[in-house]
């Protein structure tokens, strides 16, 4: 340990007598309690922090806040750990531990900085022409590409800590707590209103925390004091710090990121650590402030090249000098106060260097100020040694004269500011172009939104504090609260010269965004191949596509772009600028809606049981259903035969309580099942059932089930277990948009019911043991009939239904009796060798007969003529939904897809869901696309009951190729299979009416 | 001001249902598919799905997401949203 060299013996808002140790990839430093990591590593000398993106250059600590493009490090280790935080933004605590990203085996020595030789062939758009040319080459890049690129490395285990989201409402917030926003909060609280300012620091304050000045004749640090006590006796003002104002959507709704724990050691897991809060105000004043532009000459990424605003406050707030001998090079005034600073930290200026021909009017303290002057390259491998200094020509902007090199450890750049227009942007507000002042400002607001500060061009403090007072009350007038209304002045203006790029002198390379690696060069390369707009250069180039988004280079890349294409900036105009303006984790933007919270899980009042059965549950929309039961550790092959044996030859028992349930009522009932089903259900007696299929207007199969009905004007609609939902919705749509009057409710009482299916040709036997008042002779109670009665003391409904293809009720009790029901059964029925079965049994005997399942056989595009279920459409009603659907062209058609069975021909080998259907003649050709594929296979099963594959599939003309062959891809590998009737078992239906 | 996640957009509203037995497949085709994606006010229909399940007709800028008028099913649109 080197020690802090450059900490300054005193000044700053950091505690030297709280000494706070650190690990820096893998060295331990010392920094001190105040400090970031980026201002603790510059006190230590530590000045290369990580390697850039595409070339691994070596890159240090540029800027002194959130749009740190170079010094991105990974915090904390394991399942904890965040990438790709700006040190410049992260909080030293007692333990930090920090990696750079981006770097392989270490910083110092970086196995991609070879890469750098061979910049020459990663011009701007290098990925999207290996795309192009030459053929393949993308295939052979790809590999070498991924592993050299991207930032940082996400944990692979989950996060361990807790994130939670939270609503709120305001009249006035106020984003961003220097003068202006101190001055807004202030008026606005004064006037009465409910204020919530927000701060990204640690502190309120913003440049007051270190910048010096005098406010209403106090100076601004006691003025910052005075305010923030003021603001705390407010009791309708609310202060977060830490707390990042990430995205401004509609209706004035912001979202803020507030950071719990973060500066904090690691608390034990399971503490909150953020916190996303979604904030409706009726007011936003915006005060975010301004960030300082880079300039772009030769070598300008070298470590120890840095924003003069940052080097002043590394000095200022953190007692930190970031060399020993300072270049400033600047455009304008602001940087003048800056090197003050710095001279007053005990850097030596060796120059200040001024792009205008008529230096600034600050007050310099004899400093050597040179003006029409620039820095052409920055020296030094790893570090900046020295600055080539040239003249400019007035009128050409080309160097004249001799170069003269300068030594130095640091060089503080300033191309002047650019307002922080990102969340104005994003609320909709129209952005401006100042002509004096060489940068974006916004213009007309789209919400009820206010700009104050620096964030609307105005740099001076006291014009800050004047537009910021103004903001607060124009907020708080606006709804409803009364304030005097301030004289706002002309704000003064900052006299700039711009200059996007700054001539050359010989070779190196000059970086436009240090994050993305993109240069000068690159941008007019891209601007020559024809990328003029400046969101397609954007792509093209990636420049301002990192995770700092470009924050102190898209400007100047607009004005080079412009440069290249002969326009102003204003004409190449600005790219979007889109939420989040800083990174947000997504641990935040999760919350708690995660794991077990991630969506609610619907149980039936079987669930617990079927779990310690040994169910294997598969989740059916919010439902988890058994898929099969495993008894000693049975595979699923073997347990779902024993379970369709069962059926076939004994009793099977299955919890359906997850079918969707409705019950209808009312004198137009008859008229709404008429409607909703495509069949007719007028002759449907009171005690009979029936099957509907469901279409939507354009005649597609949607959903279907059977309705029972119970009384004169009382119906129980069955629906699938997943369309429970949807069909509810669809009932509701009708009745209320589209025939309104209709004297008919619609009631889901899926959840209401347990439904207990016994089926099985034993069924009959072990429902007549049963204590119950029904009875089920056939004669008494057919297929496709409902009787209602008391089932070991519980009121029940039962179905006489069928989905297996054998003698089934459905049995439904209220919920709360369905457990004790599923219980006595298995009980009553062990003699006949009763045996749960899952889903997937079901699935098979159902696909032995025949039956569909919506969303299985069906996706929409599937009329009930494809299915071959024309049975079911009525000819004779005037009207139905889906009707008129049926007799488009293209629904009508010939050569459409049809439902078909398939029989393999090996018995044993199932077909995969999903596989393509083609002609036998192509199958010798699959590997030489395209091959015109016929149709695909929907459902596939093997049959225990018959030893044999069976499919169903939906094939072109399907039912015109009856005993065809045809060809199934299966996993690349051709499978022949017959064409058959998609009917396999009990054809004629005689089991089910047993 | 109620949070936007307890509705569903229903999309345009006012489109009426041809009568089936005598639209031509066009005229069904437009009632299936074809809406005006107004870049202004725009006449919707909105379900309160989280909430009292009632459908309603809202006139909405579909630029600034201003609602100007709300109004019941089988209402016509107040005179100045139209």
């Amino acid at each position: 340990m080197s020690g802090q060299t450059f900490r300054l013996a005193f000044g700053g808002r950091i505690d030297r007598s709280k000494p706070l140790n650190f690990t820096f990839n893998g060295s331990a430093y010392q920094g001190y309690a105040g400090d970031t990591l980026a201002s603790a590593l510059l006190a230590n000398g530590v000045r290369l922090v990580g390697r850039s993106f595409k070339y691994h250059r070596p890159r240090g600590v540029v800027t002194a806040g959130p749009e740190e493009p170079n010094a991105l490090v990974r915090i904390g280790r394991g399942t904890r750990a965040l990438p790709n935080l700006p040190a410049t933004m992260v909080e030293l605590y007692e333990g930090l531990e920090a990696r750079s990203i981006n770097c392989w085996p270490s910083v110092s020595f970086d196995c991609g900085a070879i890469i750098g030789l061979f910049a020459r062939v990663l011009p701007a758009g290098f990925y999207y022409k290996t795309f192009m040319w030459p053929r393949g080459a993308w295939m052979w890049y790809e590999k070498f590409i991924r592993s050299a690129a991207g930032l940082g490395r996400t944990p692979k285990a989950p996060d361990p800590d807790r994130y939670e989201k939270r609503f709120d409402h305001c009249d006035v917030l106020v984003v961003g707590s220097g003068a202006a926003g101190i001055a807004a909060a202030l008026a606005a609280g004064d006037a009465g209103a409910r204020v919530l300012l927000v701060e990204e620091r640690a502190e309120v304050g913003g440049q007051l925390t270190f910048g010096g000045g005098i406010i209403d004749g106090t100076a601004a640090g006691a003025w910052r004091r005075l305010a923030r006590a003021k603001l705390a006796e407010m009791p309708e003002v609310r202060v977060l710090t830490r707390t990042t104002a990430v995205g401004y959507y509609d209706h004035n709704l912001v979202t803020l990121l507030e950071r719990i724990t973060d500066h904090l050691p690691p608390p034990p897991a399971g503490e909150l650590r953020q916190r996303l809060w979604k904030v409706r105000a009726r007011q936003v004043v915006v005060a975010t402030g301004a960030t300082e532009r880079a300039l772009v000459f030769a070598n300008n990424d070298l470590p120890g090249v840095m924003l003069a605003s940052a080097a002043h406050r590394y000095a200022a707030q953190y007692g930190v000098r970031c060399g020993l001998r300072a270049v400033v090079f600047a455009n304008n005034d602001s940087a003048y106060a800056a090197a003050l600073a710095l001279a007053d930290a005990g850097v030596e200026i060796a120059a200040l260097i001024d792009l205008r021909a008529e230096p600034g009017t600050h007050a310099v303290r004899g400093l050597s100020v040179r003006g029409g002057q620039a820095v052409v390259t920055a020296r030094g491998s790893r570090h900046v040694t020295a600055a080539d200094i040239a003249s400019l020509d007035p009128a050409t902007g080309r160097i004249t004269g001799k170069i003269e090199t300068v030594a130095c450890d640091l060089i503080c750049v300033s191309g002047g500011w650019d307002p922080a227009v990102h969340l104005f942007s994003q609320s909709g507000g129209r952005l401006a172009y100042d002509e004096v002042q060489h940068c974006f400002v916004p213009g007309a607001p789209a919400q009820p939104t206010h700009v104050a500060g620096a964030a609307n061009g105005a740099f001076m403090l006291a014009d800050c504090v004047v537009q910021g007072c103004a903001a607060g009350i124009a907020a708080a007038r606006a709804v409803g609260f009364d304030g005097p209304v301030p004289e706002v002045a002309a704000r003064s203006l900052l006299r700039l010269h711009p200059m996007w790029e700054i001539p050359a002198a010989g070779s190196g390379k000059k970086f436009v965004d240090q994050q993305s690696d993109v240069t000068a060069a690159d941008l007019a390369l891209a601007a020559r191949e024809g990328y003029v707009s400046v969101e397609h250069a954007k792509r093209y180039t990636t420049t301002g596509m990192g995770v700092d988004q470009g924050k102190i280079g898209n400007i100047t890349a607009f004005g080079i772009l412009g440069n290249a294409t002969s326009r102003s900036v204003p004409e190449v105009g600005t790219t979007t600028f889109r939420p989040p303006y800083v990174p947000v984790t997504i641990g935040a933007l999760a919350g708690r809606d995660i794991g077990a919270l991630f969506e609610p899980v619907r149980k039936t009042p079987v669930t617990d049981w079927h779990a310690a059965h040994g169910a294997v549950f598969e989740p059916v929309g919010l439902w988890r259903r058994p898929q099969y039961y495993s008894r000693n550790g049975e595979d699923m092959h073997t347990a779902v035969a024993r379970e369709c044996l069962a059926v076939r030859n004994g009793v099977g028992l299955l919890d359906a309580s997850t079918l969707g349930k409705i019950e209808i009522r009312g004198r137009d009932a008859l008229k709404l099942l008429n409607m909703v089903y495509t069949n007719a259900w007028d002759s449907l007696a009171i005690g009979a059932c029936r099957y509907g299929l469901m279409l939507r207007e354009d005649g597609m199969v949607f959903d279907d089930g059977v309705t029972a009905r119970l009384g004169e004007h009382h119906y129980q609609m069955t629906t699938t277990s997943g369309g429970a939902d949807g069909v509810v919705n669809w009932l509701e749509e009708w009745l209320q948009c589209e025939w309104l009057g209709w004297r008919v409710y619609v009631t889901p009482v899926t959840a209401n019911w347990a439904t207990l299916a016994v089926t099985g040709p034993q069924a009959r036997t072990l429902l007549q043991q049963l204590d119950c008042d029904i009875d089920f002779a056939p004669a008494a109670f057919p297929h496709m009939a409902i009787r209602t009665g008391m089932v070991a003391g519980a009121s029940a409904r039962i179905a006489r239904v069928s989905f297996t293809g054998e003698l089934s009720y459905e049995i439904n009790v209220p919920a709360r009796y369905g457990l004790a029901l599923w219980e006595l059964l298995m009980q009553e029925g062990a003699a006949l060798g009763i045996t749960p079965l899952g889903t997937e049994a079901l699935h098979v005997l159902r696909a032995e007969k025949g039956f569909i399942v919506v969303g299985h056989d069906t996706d929409g595009t599937v009329t009930p003529h494809d299915l071959g279920m024309s049975w079911i459409v009525s000819k004779t009603k005037a009207d139905f939904l889906g009707m008129r659907g049926l007799q488009r062209s293209d629904s009508a058609r010939a050569g459409r897809k049809q439902l078909v069975g398939l029989l393999t021909a090996d018995a044993q080998t199932v077909l995969v869901e999903g596989s393509q259907v083609i002609r036998p003649q192509d199958a010798p050709r699959i590997h030489t696309p395209p091959v015109p594929m016929i149709g695909h296979v929907t459902s596939s099963y093997m049959s225990p009951k018959l030893g044999h594959s069976i499919a169903m599939a939906l094939i072109e003309d399907g039912r015109r190729r009856m005993n065809e062959d045809v060809a199934v891809v299966v996993h690349g590998r051709v499978v022949s299979a017959r064409i058959v009737e998609p009917r396999f078992y009990d054809i004629n239906g005689e089991r089910l009416n047993g | 001001m109620r949070n936007d996640a307890e509705f569903t957009p229903g999309g345009e509203a006012h489109i009426a249902r041809p009568d089936p037995h005598r639209a031509t497949d066009d005229e069904w085709g437009k009632y299936l598919y074809f809406r005006q994606n107004r870049k202004g006010l725009q006449l919707e229909r909105w379900f309160h799905a989280h909430g009292c399940r009632r459908w309603f007709n809202v006139a909405r800028d579909s630029v600034t997401h201003e609602i100007t008028a709300a109004y019941k099913m089988g209402d016509l649109p107040p005179a100045d949203s139209a």
